[in-house]
């Protein structure tokens, strides 16, 4: 059986900063369902925010200002000690990138460039013109390279094994061969991403299901703060290809069918550069209201930029619209509508980035700290994964090396792995039955009509009980394909229990959560809720149900205060 | 709009050799060959295999073979194709794995082989002071996205085991020209003389292929310039970094 004392399950950049923090005198090895640099963090564009003060209209910027943001723009929901350590960690987290080799790009005067983003007092995201995610991603591949980490690519984690609340390994499904096997871990980290692929309109990569963070709540593991979904305000109409932030940071305008700047109804001081849930809410409004076009979608005007500044800092904004589009934005307005980008959500950790298994950790996008609270800034996802990536390597290394023998962790691995070997024969054995993507189709219509921007409690519960009545079906899943070989199709079958679990998790969150915060925006109850709101939702799996809790958010120096832009 | 897909089907473990198999599409949307190949597994055939991953051209997993042409599936548009027969094949000049996929470990091998990572030197506090021009120089090879269209795509590494190819070449370059990188010129020399870099032919076909604009061809040919410099420097005793 194939043993590591740490195994980091993810590539992308919160999977690859723990490995590089991981003790090199251990055996760690990363398992990731793709090449790691086919890892979503690549499509990362706009930024990275720290408080360095290079802008000349953000010198006075410092990390508490930074926090502050954060917390404001998180809708008072976000743990403020988790905020203010991420914010101080992050000037310094940026000259570590530089020194491993990111090429970011400068000012004049030779210092890291930075921008503005939204919700940000100062110019304060740091940037590789809009490829930011593209050179990050492929320099902490680099540095893992010089390093000699061991990476087992196209391998998906299909269970993750507790036993007596302490996590002992992993069930593993190599794609390539279609074969199934345990693999035994001292500790265990998942930095395993988002699943935007639950709705129709999503930004993210189509491998993104969500899958980790389903196989944390299926070993007991509560999940945090689910309700909070991000929608980014302009995803390219009608493939959903995100167009960052950046552009809006670079002076770009949003405009709807009459050719208003629409912002000044919704945002008037911050206008296009109020953070993404006031904006996205805009969008979505002017839609409803008529003021958007056939297909729903508004225009980004970026002619105004020129083509010099938009083939310096935006060019891969350009080629996006140009391959996907057939538009030039030096020429012509982008249709732009708002799509699912982001979780808030996540594994429910501490800052060390601990959960409640003992040697289970969580870092990225599939965690919540929760440093995000209600609505993530733009630029504070990269830097959130880069921080507490490295956290993450460093508590599970400690982990491994200070924890006890754990016992005989062979046998509930076997049992596991066994129960999982069933299960695919199971799909497999049956003569017909549901094919999986046409689940995932219905799964998204029912997320993107009952649990999307806007919610209200009948649409809520509705939906909720559509996602239980869809597994029945999924029950009745049949896997068409005969040969186990490099067969996405059993990988999305077996994902796809996760993306039940994850609709599942955000609609009861979203049901029960009667206040609007952040990018959970209830047209039943318009009104943030101080006193009940500023608190964590937890869902844990109880006795095979879901079970709600709640725990207060950390509050340090930032009281809740009235949300203006 | 009706198409006829002709695509390369093989499992080395099941068949003696590759064939072509077909499958009829039909779509009244514009439609990528991404989107296309995913409606026909999910559709006509689930076992068919592909990678793919972003569908935005970014993260390099779907090169493949498209009427003969080497590109990304996910940024090729059906209308774009002559049809209404589309021809689909894997990656060139690499042992297929199943179907369209294909194991790009030489490619990863040829990578390693250049230190593929910064070798910095001092730390300055407060960070680098580096002039935009410079990294504006590095984007161009920074943004490769290593999907191994290039690598594929090269004649001669088609020929030469050796040769480290368009890709790890460029991105030697691209330390190359970080002045943070403390290799020194001999360094680059017996990487890039071992791995063959008197080997490019000028071809270019890795120029042409690039979804990226990358033009590795010219990281190639700035290696070689560098390389020519820092003879004649030492020919004239000048210190070479």
């Amino acid at each position: 059986m194939i043993r590591e004392d740490v195994v980091i399950v993810g590539g992308g950049l919160a999977g690859l900063a723990a490995a590089l923090s991981s003790d090199p005198k251990l055996s760690v090895g990363v398992i990731s369902k793709v090449h790691p640099l086919r890892s979503h963090s690549v499509g990362a564009q706009g930024g990275i925010n720290a408080a360095l003060g290079n802008n000349p209209d953000g010198r006075d910027d410092t990390w508490e200002r930074h926090a502050y943001d954060t917390i404001k723009g998180s809708d008072f929901l976000a743990d403020q000690d988790a905020v203010e350590m991420m914010c101080r960690l992050a000037p310094p987290t940026i000259f570590e990138l530089e020194h491993l080799g990111v090429p970011f790009s400068r000012f004049p005067e030779g210092v890291i460039a930075q921008r503005p983003f939204g919700g940000a007092g100062f110019p304060r995201a740091c940037y590789a013109a809009d490829r930011t995610g593209l050179v990050l991603l492929h320099t902490l591949y680099e540095n893992c390279l010089r390093r000699g980490v061991k990476f087992h690519e196209e391998w998906l984690v299909v269970r993750l094994v507790v036993k007596d609340s302490c996590a002992v390994g992993l069930v593993v499904l190599d794609v390539a061969s279609g074969r199934l096997f345990p693999v035994g871990a001292r500790a265990i980290i998942f930095a395993t991403g988002g699943y935007g692929r639950v709705y129709k309109r999503t930004t993210n990569c189509f491998i993104n299901h969500g899958s980790g963070i389903g196989l944390a709540y299926r070993a007991s593991v509560p999940l945090k703060d689910m309700e909070f979904v991000q929608f980014h305000p302009t995803s390219l109409y009608p493939r959903n290809i995100l167009i960052s932030e950046a552009a809006r940071g670079e002076g770009g305008f949003l405009v709807n069918r009459k050719g208003e700047r629409f912002m000044a109804d919704y945002a008037p001081s911050a206008m296009e550069l109020a953070p993404r849930d006031v904006v996205a809410r805009a969008i979505q409004t002017e839609i409803d209201k008529g003021n958007g076009f056939e297909g729903q979608y508004v225009h980004l005007d970026l002619r105004h930029l020129g083509s010099a500044k938009i083939t310096k800092r935006l060019p891969g904004i350009r080629e996006i619209c140009v391959q996907f589009a057939h538009l030039d934005p030096v020429e012509d307005l982008l249709p732009i509508q708002p799509a699912q980008h982001y979780s808030m959500g996540g594994i429910d950790v501490d800052a060390s980035c601990a959960t409640r298994v003992q040697g289970f950790y969580a870092a990225g996008e599939c965690a919540c700290v929760s440093v995000h609270g209600a609505n993530r800034l733009g630029g504070n996802s990269l830097l959130d994964t880069v921080v507490f990536g490295k956290i993450a390597g460093q508590e599970a290394s400690r982990h491994a090396r200070e924890s006890g023998d754990p016992g005989d962790t062979e046998l509930p691995l076997r049992d596991a792995e066994s129960q999982c070997r069933d299960q695919i024969a199971r799909w497999r054995e049956r003569p017909s039955g549901e094919r999986v993507h046409r689940l995932l189709d219905r799964l998204k219509v029912i997320m993107s009509d009952g649990v999307g921007i806007f919610r209200e409690e009948a649409e809520l519960a509705k939906a909720l009980q559509a996602i239980r009545g869809l597994r029945g079906a999924y029950e009745e899943a049949w896997l068409g394909s005969s040969n186990p070989r490099y067969c996405q199709e059993l990988v999305n079958l077996i994902e796809f229990a996760a993306m039940l679990d994850l609709a599942e998790v955000i609609a009861l969150g979203a049901l029960h959560r009667k206040e609007t915060r952040g990018s959970h925006c209830r047209r039943d109850h318009r009104e943030r809720d101080d006193r009940e709101g500023c608190r964590h939702t937890l869902v844990a799996l109880v006795d095979g149900e879901p079970q709600l809790s709640y725990r207060d958010a950390t509050v340090t120096r930032y009281p809740p205060e009235a949300r203006k832009y | 709009m009706e198409y006829v897909f002709k695509i390369l089907r093989f499992d080395p473990e099941e068949d003696d050799e590759p064939r072509f198999q077909s499958y009829p599409y039909e779509t009244t949307q514009p439609r990528t060959l991404l989107e296309a190949l995913m409606e026909i597994r999910n559709e006509q055939d689930p076992s068919l295999s592909f990678r793919y991953s972003c569908r935005e051209a970014v993260c390099g997993s779907c090169g493949m073979v498209i009427d003969g042409q080497i590109g990304l599936a996910c940024k090729t548009q059906l209308a774009d194709l002559r049809g209404p027969a589309i021809l689909i094949e894997p990656l060139p000049n690499l042992e297929i794995e199943k179907d369209l996929i294909v194991d790009l470990g030489p490619f990863w091998e040829a990578l390693e082989k250049v230190r593929p990572y910064l070798i910095a030197g001092e730390r300055p506090e407060g960070g680098y002071r580096i002039q935009d021009s410079e990294a504006e120089e590095l984007f161009q090879y920074a943004g490769c996205i290593l999907c191994g269209c290039c690598y594929s795509a090269c004649p001669v590494t088609a020929l030469r085991k050796e040769y480290l190819g368009p890709a790890a070449l460029a991105k030697l370059h691209r330390f190359r020209l970080d002045s943070r990188d403390t290799r020194t010129a001999e360094d680059v020399r017996v990487a890039a003389s071992e791995g063959g870099l008197w080997a490019c032919r000028s071809i270019l076909r890795c120029n042409s292929v690039c979804p990226k604009q990358v033009s590795p061809a010219q990281g190639i040919s700035g290696l070689r310039r560098r390389w020519f410099l820092d003879r004649i420097r030492r020919l004239f005793r000048f210190k070479v970094r």
